[in-house]
């Protein structure tokens, strides 16, 4: 996960409902994030190219919602080929409504 | 010359699947939308994606400008901040219609150049001017910031707000236009022309490019990638006006060698207005990239 382009934060988030955001769109990633009962953010991904970039995807989308914040998190995340900005975007947009806020700090590149 | 602005293209804020590639098709500026195109509930989702888009794709020499919300509006000071955050080069401010509403903008924009550690002033603006009031006032909102590199029309809220409706031949829009490049002329900055909404009827899209081109706009929005050519050939100068241009200038450079002050050519006197026509036109020659064999631009 490249910090640079999600900030820090300094507190724990927490989801106060499921939320989803993106769409299945060729070149878009829909992302449903929901509580979870187990202690990680645990990514279940359909994508036509799992075999080769599945690994990555699911990667991509842990890093970007512990770098949010969140600690537990069920992600349901249908690809159709999204680059890893659009995926950042999307999970970023679903967290920010799980928990409803919309707090981020837009950081210019270093 | 100042950078070449023929077209710029129309790219939906919230689809990553448009704006992965919106730069391979050529034209001259890429104007993401966070404002019309994007629906209500989809603002922070957009926000987010272009965001992320412009600080990771490398758009080549695109000039890249996005289209904010109206400060008026909830969304308006997030996309700025954002926007400046992801080191966008030109933010559009819609529905512009006053010098207020410029600074108004600038403010925001230095608040949040400030805040990130950018250099103020980095950030451009262009101003869309979609109404009557305006258009009354366009010379005070293109000189509202030294900021602004330019004033557009658009005309389907222009139309709305006129009581009136887009016609095939554009009539409705002629004081508008008139009176928009007109104030980009006074105050030094670009005059770019609305969008034509038919993308199958290239035949209307090059007389109305030739049509704005010759009441002294410097180009067009595009809202399809197969926009983009047709455009661009209505603004580059064709082969026989380099080559008259070359000749304006050959003639020009005597006439200074000599140390007369009257320039002629073919046997008729070349005015200084003329003269600089033909700077121009080799200016746009060279920022077009044309090249033509045996010429040396």
């Amino acid at each position: 996960m490249d910090s640079k382009y999600i900030s820090e934060v300094s507190h724990i988030m927490h989801i106060k409902s499921s939320a989803a955001a993106g769409t299945m769109e060729s070149g878009d990633i829909l992302i449903e994030i929901e509580p979870s009962e187990k202690q990680d953010v645990e990514v279940i991904l359909k994508s036509s190219v799992a075999n080769e970039f599945g690994k990555q995807i699911v990667k991509t989308i842990q890093g970007a919602v512990t770098a949010y914040g969140l600690e537990y998190a069920t992600v349901n995340a249908v690809d159709k080929g999204a680059l890893d900005c659009t995926i950042r975007a999307r999970v970023i947009a679903a967290c920010q409504r799980a928990t409803g806020t919309d707090a981020f700090d837009w950081r210019r590149e270093e | 010359m100042s950078r070449l602005r023929r077209s710029m293209l129309f790219v939906p804020g919230n689809n990553p699947g448009m704006m992965s590639d919106a730069h391979i098709y050529g034209s001259d500026a890429l104007m993401f939308d966070l404002e019309d195109s994007v629906a209500m509930r989809e603002k922070d989702a957009a926000r987010l994606l272009v965001y992320h888009a412009l600080k990771t794709i490398h758009y080549g020499d695109c000039e890249k400008v996005v289209r904010v919300n109206p400060l008026s509006t909830p969304y308006g000071k997030a996309d700025i901040e954002a926007m400046v955050a992801a080191g966008v080069e030109v933010i559009r401010l819609p529905k512009t219609e006053s010098a207020q509403d410029i600074c108004d903008t600038e403010y925001e924009i230095e608040r949040a150049e400030k805040k990130l550690g950018i250099p103020v002033g980095q950030t451009r603006m262009m101003a869309a001017i979609e109404g009557a009031l305006g258009v009354i006032n366009a010379y005070a909102i293109a000189t509202a910031s030294k900021r602004l590199i330019g004033i557009a029309l658009g005309a389907e809220d222009y139309c709305a707000n006129m009581k009136t409706n887009r016609s095939r031949e554009g009539s409705e829009l002629f004081y508008a236009r008139s009176a928009i490049v007109v104030a980009a002329r006074a105050a030094g900055v670009d005059a770019l022309d609305t969008v034509f909404s038919d993308v199958n009827d290239e035949e209307q899209l090059v007389r109305e490019t030739e049509a704005v081109k010759q009441l002294g706009f410097d180009g067009k929005s595009v809202i399809n990638p197969r926009q983009i050519k047709p455009v661009h050939r209505v603004f580059t100068p064709t082969k026989a006006e380099i080559q008259k241009a070359l000749r304006i200038l050959a003639a020009s450079r005597e006439a200074e060698q000599k140390g007369s002050g009257v320039v002629s050519l073919n046997g008729k006197m070349v005015d200084r207005p003329v003269v600089l026509r033909a700077e121009r036109c080799i200016e746009l020659a060279k920022a077009s990239r044309v090249v033509f064999e045996g010429e040396d631009l």
